[in-house]
């Protein structure tokens, strides 16, 4: 019995995905759970598995065509097996695809590492313990030689290629190009960068956007966290964005206008607060996200944004990891800014624009004092919410990171 | 401290827990008049008399069996076996009563029962006196298997054996005996199933026991000529099988060799370096290497026997080979 694969949805908004290389080709044999074939969303590149064991009798579209999703895109059977892509007992219900996907796991994805992929086709020979302290550093095992017998990789390789990552900061999170005077470069934009260009000139030409900015003081705030931070390893410290997904997150609650999403004509209010928190990497940016965040402790919010980061930037996300936010923040603090604002990352109806927390002059009781403070700008759009809500939800906000014991 | 033979050690673990306890007594083949096989009761029967210190007939069966009944009837009883070979003519009294009875009868009773028996190969005794099978005993539930590599480790042990209310197989390497080293002076026991580390070093976790822990140590010496710093765990017992110093060392060293005088199948080497994949997994660099004896019936010549049991050098070639 021949089966049909189909493209397959990666993500709760993924309508269609690119078929960027078939790993396997026409006549070869396939394992279930082996790569089928590379697939490109708007997002990432995903590498598909098979779901099923077989032979390729067919592969129905070409490489850099782009369908719906569900749509047939190969056939597997035994070799020399007639089939008919009509037969009805291969269609499969929704049911069978949930059930197929409890079976299989989720695909890793691999963002802007086409190269990478396909050298991780083949198996690769690593020790238990390399492979664990690879995974640690958010080191990918495909770019190490192994000098183990066999070509195993082991201790000495990663750490090898650690101390040479360490000689040159900095080289996988600041990705400025460098270029000689008089000099004229044409780079083609990646498909990442494609991507944020068409979805940012959509948002900011269709939503019309509003700005409320709020100056934050964090003193207390900046105190609690360096208590917390007391006696813990330096990687597992709390940080300011920490402080603000579950600020924001509680704060959405009672904002449920600005936790939606809008289609144009209606507004859907989501129940589950995500947070999004844009993420630089190399060609560009994404959203990991925070699921549940008002419902989170702290620590368990910091555990889990901390593995997401580190796979963000090791090009290697799960796609749940990036998909599914409701409200995202957008923070340079980490840069020195003074203040900006940000594009809203449709369908959602807001975004907030976190500056750095800095030591300013600050009067009270007519006295000047020093004193610390953050700015934020809400991005909001008009369709979904007005600016005295906006600036309510501001308002709101400042009470858990002002008081940030509110939080418990 | 004093440096003494392993022999005086074990005559002197045995001597202190006569005098300490009335109802400590050691019975068994030549025990008495002789002084011993391996000369360690000498002077035992002038000096403790013949109710405490007593010959038995060529029947281990009858020697084992005739100990369990007394420890049942509260005495605690040392019976010594001439060899570890001849324990299998024992087994039923060994495995099936002394490792069960406490159990089977819902703890009614206890056995406070040492065997002692000398193990291992290498002095040309022939394949049927030569064996070292103390991980066949150590297979059974019930019955605790102690086996010292060190003169300290042997009486500190043995007493705590002796003092113990389980039935405990102690074995002895008969290659041993005369091995000599420090021992602490006056009073002192050694619990039983605690690993020990014999030698610290970083580059590689040695695991092993009784003999094989003076070959690994001279091996470990040889390879720190060559920048190699070896780490030895000692088992000291086979059951309960305590991996704590074991896990720790290779967690640090994520390399290990495991060496015994036994044949390799289903020896300790398997036991232990599983347990390394299962309690260590993501801390293992590169496949654990196990030395063992030769997979024949020992044989008598001396230079075949020589190359049938593990040897220093396959001990430093086994090393070298998890460096690579």
């Amino acid at each position: 019995m021949a089966n049909i694969v189909e493209m397959p949805k990666l993500g709760f908004d993924m309508a269609e995905g690119t078929l960027s290389t078939w790993v396997k080709k026409e006549g070869d044999t396939i394992q279930k759970g082996e790569i089928l074939a590379d697939i490109e969303t708007d997002k990432a590149t995903i590498q598909v598995e098979s779901s099923f064991s077989g032979t390729i009798l067919k592969e129905l579209i070409e490489v850099n065509t782009t369908v719906p999703v569900g749509t047939p895109i190969a056939v597997i059977g035994e070799q020399g097996e007639e089939y008919d892509l009509n037969t009805p007992d291969k269609i499969k219900t929704t049911e069978d695809r949930e059930k197929e996907k409890e079976i299989n796991p989720e695909p890793v994805v691999s963002i802007a590492k086409e190269e990478t992929n396909r050298k991780q086709q083949g198996s690769l020979k690593a020790s238990p313990l390399a492979k664990a302290i690879a995974s640690e550093n958010g080191v990918d095992l495909s770019s190490i030689t192994g000098s183990g017998p066999g070509g195993r990789i082991v201790k000495r390789d990663i750490e090898k290629h650690l101390a040479s990552v360490e000689a040159q900061p900095g080289e996988t999170t600041s990705p400025t190009v460098k270029i000689q005077a008089g000099e004229e470069t044409l780079q083609p934009l990646s498909k990442l960068r494609k991507t944020i260009g068409a979805r940012m000139q959509q948002s900011k030409q269709t939503i019309p956007h509003f700005y409320v900015t709020y100056s934050y003081d964090v003193e207390i705030l900046l105190k609690m966290r360096a208590e917390i931070n007391q006696g813990r390893p330096k990687e597992e410290h709390i940080s300011i964005n920490d402080f603000l997904v579950k600020a924001v997150a509680m704060t959405l609650r009672q904002f449920p206008k600005l936790n939606a999403s809008l289609d144009g004509t209606a507004l859907t209010l989501h129940g589950d607060i995500h947070i999004g928190n844009a993420v630089a990497v190399k060609e560009g940016l994404l959203t990991v996200v925070c699921r549940n965040a008002d419902q989170k402790s702290l620590l368990q919010i910091s555990d889990e944004m901390r593995a997401m980061v580190k796979r963000v930037k090791n090009g290697k996300v799960n796609p749940q990891d990036i998909e599914g936010s409701t409200f995202t923040i957008s923070n340079l603090g980490m840069y020195g800014v003074e203040e900006f604002s940000a594009i809203i990352n449709p369908p959602e109806t807001a975004i907030l624009a976190v500056s750095s927390a800095m030591q300013v002059p600050v009067v009270a009781d007519g006295v000047v004092k020093p004193g610390m403070r953050m700015k934020a700008t809400l991005s909001a759009d008009h369709r979904a919410s007005d600016g005295a809500e906006a600036a309510l939800f501001m308002k709101e906000l400042a009470t858990y990171l002002e008081q940030p014991w509110r939080m418990w | 401290m004093a440096i003494i033979t392993m022999r005086e050690a074990i005559s002197q673990a045995i001597w202190e827990e006569m005098e300490r306890d009335e109802k400590v007594f050691i019975m068994g083949e030549e025990v008495g008049v002789w002084g011993g096989t391996y000369a360690v009761t000498k002077g035992f029967l002038d000096h403790f008399g013949e109710e405490r210190v007593r010959d038995t007939p060529i029947a281990e069966s009858a020697i084992v069996g005739s100990a369990i009944g007394a420890a049942l009837n509260g005495l605690r009883p040392i019976a010594e076996l001439m060899t570890i070979n001849f324990a299998f003519v024992a087994m039923d009294q060994i495995v099936n009563q002394a490792a069960k009875l406490h159990y089977m009868f819902g703890g009614q009773m206890v056995l406070p029962l040492v065997i002692r028996a000398p193990s291992g190969g290498g002095r040309q005794l022939g394949a049927t006196h030569s064996q070292t099978p103390d991980v066949i005993f150590a297979h059974f539930p019930g019955l605790k298997v102690v086996a010292p590599g060190t003169p300290a480790d042997a009486k500190g042990l043995l007493k705590s054996a002796i003092r113990s209310d389980d039935p405990i197989l102690f074995i002895e390497n008969a290659t041993l005996y005369q091995m000599r080293g420090e021992v602490p002076e006056g009073e002192y026991t050694i619990p039983i199933g605690k690993s020990t580390v014999q030698r610290v070093g970083k580059d590689v976790t040695i695991v092993t026991y009784s003999k094989m822990v003076k070959y690994c140590l001279d091996a470990a010496e040889q390879l720190a000529k060559d920048g190699i710093e070896v780490e030895i765990v000692d088992l000291r017992s086979l059951r309960p099988l305590d991996m704590g110093p074991v896990i720790t060392s290779f967690k640090k060293t994520n390399r290990a060799v495991i060496v015994e005088e036994s044949w390799l199948s289903y020896g300790i080497g398997a036991e232990v370096s599983t347990r390394i994949y299962e309690e260590a997994f993501d801390y293992v660099d590169t496949p654990i290497q196990r030395v063992a004896q030769k997979e024949v019936p020992l044989p008598y010549n001396r230079h075949l026997e020589q190359l049938a049991l593990p040897q220093i050098a396959d001990i430093i070639q086994a090393v070298k080979e998890v460096l690579r």
